[in-house]
């Protein structure tokens, strides 16, 4: 047992404690505040504190578990929101009340709600960490895997299928020094990775149903991306957008020293939207951690961590999970209010030195991976970023230092935000440098020509960017009539395809098989008008065209008859065009 | 304090030590006291500080060793020394007495009655560094709030529980906007008015004399609370102004049921008084010598704005801010738009030409307008006029940029409609009288109004259920 010597904020300086290891967690004052050790000078520790220290003073009592910062994992962690440190919130709520007071410890998990569990391991057989016990019905989207922990091999000696708590034991297994108990859930702790068998390179495409991600800037499954936008932008829409719509099996939503209200918003809006698949309740398949602006600062540190490990979890069981971090620099921030407090010699803009290395190994612990398991099952982790660049400057360290480790950039652009171009992902800015590994996916799964059509619409794009230079001088009239198809074909793709309605029912989510023929069927439309013109049709006669409001209504096709009404589309619109060329000039 | 142990009053710290003066100031630095031989002082503690001349001040506990406290004061240090000032440790974090019977009255800074009138007694009192709401408890905002200004609600709306700051400049009539609002706000169809905190952090007396005229005229003053700091008042008093008033609003929303509208102005001051204190803590700064923690202790302001499941109240914030120079990437307006609900942004361009209340639609932006619009709140076709609006003014904004390069006469004739449009929309959507209350009707019949100028093939943000209803309505009148 120590003793506090110092309080500044959420840092409090221990003496006295001995056996203290890094990042032991330790119980502060008569409260018993959560905190956790950040530094060690003989047996004096300073100590990151999870919850406000008003009121501890030097001569309080510090104790220490002699635990690192663990997470509990096991059923029961779909539909729950938790704190940064795994505090459900709807317990603290039942217990505290509506505002959150401190030193309350509660369960991540509830321990008296009964699972089924049925065994799938024969006892006798050999296992060992991320072996599949059996099998425990979560959610009615989600199948839990009750794994034998990392770390444990041996012979199953003894396993019952039944109904159980997360308390009660299960099984055990005989290992070299004894027997190890086996439950529902086992412990890891936050801050180390969950280990895989092998990394696997990025192949499959992470579908969102957004037409600018899955068109233009894909994410593989496994991948990382990294939203950084001004505020205003729509970094929060888009990471909502993505938690709802994504074609992942588990979903960790880390709202991350963000805005109550939003919180409240997710709570309030996934138990009525559908998974597109299944139809059933997305929150089924989501777990929230919600450590607002307004929660302590250490707390949100750890946030970032208790998810990652969380998904990771569901990975190793086989399953494809997409974390949204929403906002990591509000973790980056955290991480710079104590290393300021601690007086540590500062890096760039005050952020300690150690900033790139965190974010590279937050970035690190996503991917595509064969879990640890005799079956070989792949899962995977995609991590999504959202980054808040004061002043909306993407210079600043905490992009930078992204943007080193992600492979997508989805760069959100104030301008268009303010014009209501949502989502207002700048298709010049970003990039996605999957687009190479995820070429044959599309080309097996979707069309032969989806790739070369993709490559054509940016191109289109990037050539209206130079002729709107142009206007700017001299004005639309002085371009040659093929300039201007051109700049009608990429208004078409600016307003009827990039632009997508996150409030619309229709409109929110886009297959990928829409996508495709929305974006053949504009991209036609430009050939067939260049056509025209070389046939001597003027690009006014062409926009007059009644087919083309149909064009732009294209999202509100159902997407239950997709073929049929774009079939019917594409042929009215080569009459319309023909009619123009064929009446004469 | 009483001699008798007090029974786990609000804000106590556990300590039933008889508080000791010390005498042993060790070091003055702007507002700082390092007080040596300090063994025990809780961090966040209350002091009182007895000068020389037996004058009382007070302040708090911001880091706590052995053997050292530092004290952060309340007030100026003019007058005080380190023979023979006293520090006495108060064993309790700052409180404040709230009572039904602070509405109508005047306070300072610091919570103490500035317009000649008795102390508030009451055996309420709660910690002013509120408890963070649990997000598990909040409830979604979406009630409506009529402001009467269009701009505001067609655009922008404002829904009860938000908080929503006004970003504008020196010389910007952000204080009229504010008054206009508060004077105007209410739910639809529904008289019940708001309750109203106002917090002055470092404005000016004739800034503060408006406000309260404005309220007296009104007769909101018998519902207002006022907590005044003006600029010739401490500035480190305005580190705690805030939070009185929101520990107000507290009571009043989650214990009498009330809707509060809170008016936080200027927090441009607010964070110029905490760098003041980062600066004499010779702590590392963040950007433009602002703390690097200025986002999360802003944070623990605006947060506390919302509405509860289960409780009928709510909070409302208004914060004002201006920003340095006009620039909406300074700190001070980057974290702030970081963590409220949106922002209303205040256009010196418009205000040159006269358009009263300069508030620019594009940078502006309101996060709960979906949830406070559409069928059952407003109208049913408000989500979809406002994103036309936007669009056409947007594009209206361009023409008239190019047309001043290359001149209208070259324009399309739908680019001349549009830059029309804009032109109108300035005019009459935005402008109107700073004592013109337009119900949400009148403000989405100007809309229609506007958009009725354009050709129908351009309307593609209009459901054409809309088009029929409205559109073709407003052409044939």
């Amino acid at each position: 047992m120590g003793i506090v010597a110092r309080v500044s904020g959420p840092v409090v300086i221990a003496e006295g404690l001995d056996n203290g290891k890094m990042f032991d967690v330790v119980r502060v004052g008569d409260l018993g505040l959560v905190g956790e050790i950040i530094r060690l000078v003989g047996n004096t520790a300073t100590v990151q504190v999870y919850e406000d220290t008003t009121g501890i003073r030097p001569g309080d009592k510090v104790e220490n578990t002699g635990q690192a910062l663990s997470v509990e994992l096991g059923p029961g962690l779909l539909t729950s929101i938790y704190d940064g440190v795994q505090r459900p919130l709807d317990v603290l709520k039942k217990n505290l009340g509506d505002f959150i007071t401190r030193g309350f410890v509660a369960a991540p998990l509830d321990e008296k709600k009964v699972w089924e569990f049925t065994a799938t391991a024969k006892i006798g057989a050999e296992v060992s960490g991320g072996t599949i016990l059996g099998t425990v019905q979560e959610t009615p989207l989600i199948l839990h895997k009750v794994m034998v922990p990392p770390g444990v091999s041996g012979t199953l000696a003894a396993l019952k299928s039944g109904n159980f708590t997360i308390r009660d034991p299960i099984g055990s297994v005989t290992t070299k020094t004894g027997s190890v108990p086996l439950g529902l859930s086992q412990k890891w702790i936050v801050r180390v990775p969950r280990p895989v068998q092998q990394k696997l390179a990025p192949a499959i495409p992470l579908l969102t149903g957004q037409r600018v991600i899955d068109t233009f800037f894909p994410v593989a499954k496994g991948g990382t991306a990294c939203i950084p936008g001004p505020f205003g932008s729509g970094k929060t829409v888009c990471q909502q957008q993505l938690a709802k719509w994504s074609d992942a099996d588990v979903v960790v939503y880390v709202g991350c020293g963000e805005r109550g209200n939003e919180m409240t918003e997710v709570l309030a809006t996934f138990p009525n939207l559908q998974d597109p698949k299944t139809k059933r309740p997305l929150m089924e398949r989501t777990i929230l951690i919600a450590n607002t602006s307004n929660m302590p600062v250490a707390a949100r540190e750890a946030s970032v961590y208790t998810g990652i490990t969380i998904a990771e979890y569901y990975r190793d069981m086989g399953y494809d999970v997409a974390l949204m971090a929403d906002s990591t620099s509000r973790w980056a921030e955290a991480m710079r209010e104590i290393s300021g407090r601690l007086e540590e010699m500062p890096g760039e803009e005050g952020y300690p030195a150690y900033l790139g290395r965190r974010v590279a190994e937050f970035y690190e612990r996503s991917g595509r991976v064969i879990a640890l398991s005799p079956d070989q099952r792949a899962g995977s982790v995609t991590v999504v970023g959202a980054v808040s660049p004061p002043g909306g400057d993407f210079s600043e360290p905490v992009s930078q230092n992204t943007l080193r480790v992600t492979r997508v950039f989805w760069a959100l652009d104030a301008a268009l935000a303010s014009r209501r171009h949502f989502p207002s992902i700048n298709w010049l800015q970003s990039y996605s440098l999957y687009v190479g590994d995820l070429e044959p996916w599309y080309r097996d799964h979707l069309a032969r020509d989806f790739g070369p059509l993709r490559q054509r619409a940016i191109e289109t794009l990037q050539k209206e960017s130079e002729l709107q230079e142009i206007v700017q001088l001299v004005g639309v009239d002085a371009l040659p009539e093929r300039e201007k198809a051109i700049l009608d074909v990429s208004r078409m793709l600016r307003e009827d395809y990039l632009q997508q309605s996150a409030y619309d029912d229709v409109d929110t989510y886009t297959s990928i098989g829409k996508q495709y023929r929305m974006l053949r069927a504009i991209l036609s439309f430009g050939d067939q008008e260049q056509d025209a013109i070389g046939k001597g049709a003027t690009v006014g006669q062409l926009q007059k065209l009644p087919v083309r409001q149909k064009l732009s209504r294209m999202k509100w096709i159902p997407e239950g008859e997709l073929q049929a009404s774009f079939d019917r589309l594409e042929t009215e619109m080569a009459e319309a065009v023909a009619s123009v060329t064929a009446g004469g000039v | 304090m009483a001699s008798t142990k007090p029974k786990a009053a609000a804000g106590a710290v556990s300590s039933s030590d008889m508080p000791i003066d010390y005498r042993t100031i060790d070091r003055i630095s702007g507002p700082l006291l390092f007080v040596r031989d300090i063994e025990r002082a809780a961090y966040g503690e209350i002091v009182e500080i007895t000068l020389p001349n037996g004058e009382r001040r007070q302040g708090q506990v911001l880091d706590s060793r052995k053997g050292l406290a530092i004290v952060q004061v309340f007030g100026p240090t003019m007058g005080m020394d380190v023979e023979t000032t006293a520090v006495r440790f108060m064993g309790k974090v700052a409180t404040l007495a709230v009572s039904d019977a602070m509405l109508g009255r005047v306070f300072n800074g610091l919570g103490e009655p500035r317009d000649g009138g008795p102390r508030i007694i009451s055996d309420k009192e709660l910690e002013i560094v509120g408890n963070a709401m649990n997000p598990y408890s909040r409830e979604e905002p979406s009630e409506f709030i009529q402001t009467g200004l269009t701009n505001i609600d067609m655009m922008n709306t404002l829904v009860r529980g938000q908080k929503l700051p006004i970003f504008s400049g020196a010389g910007l009539p952000h204080n009229q906007i504010a008054a206009q609002i508060v004077r105007q706000a209410k739910l639809r169809n529904s008289s019940e008015s708001f309750a109203v905190i106002f917090a002055a952090m470092g404005i000016t007396s004739e800034e503060a004399n408006f406000f309260l005229k404005e309220f007296e005229s009104t007769g909101a003053l018998e519902r207002t609370v006022v907590f005044l700091n003006l600029s010739s008042d401490p500035s480190m008093e305005r580190i705690i102004t805030p939070r009185m008033a929101l520990t107000t609003a507290e009571f009043l929303a989650y214990e009498r049921d009330m809707h509060v509208l809170v008016v936080l102005t200027d927090m441009t001051n607010y964070c110029e008084a905490l760098r003041e204190i980062a600066a004499a803590r010779e702590e590392v700064p963040g950007r433009r010598g602002y703390p690097g923690y200025m986002y999360t202790d802003l944070a623990t302001l605006y947060e506390r704005a919302g509405k509860i499941h289960g409780r009928k109240g709510s909070i409302t914030q208004l914060p004002i801010l201006t920003m340095p120079a006009d620039d909406i990437t300074h700190p001070i307006p980057d974290l702030t738009g970081y963590i409220t609900e949106g922002q209303i942004v205040a256009s010196r361009d418009l205000q040159r030409r006269g358009i009263y209340p300069p508030i620019d639609v594009l940078t502006s932006l309101s996060r709960l307008m979906n949830q406070g619009i559409g069928k059952g709140r407003t109208r049913d076709d408000h989500r979809g006029v406002a994103d036309q609006l936007y669009a056409a003014y947007a594009t209206g904004k361009d023409q008239r940029a190019l047309s001043a390069i290359v001149g209208e006469e070259s324009l399309s004739e739908v680019d001349r409609i549009y830059l029309k449009v804009a032109d109108r929309f300035e005019a009459e959507f935005v402008g109107q009288r700073p004592d013109e209350d337009r119900t949400i009707d009148e403000s989405l019949a100007i809309g229609w109004s506007i958009l009725s100028e354009l050709p129908e093939a351009e309307l593609k943000r209009l459901k054409p259920e809309f088009i029929q209803q409205y559109y073709q309505r407003t052409k044939a009148a």
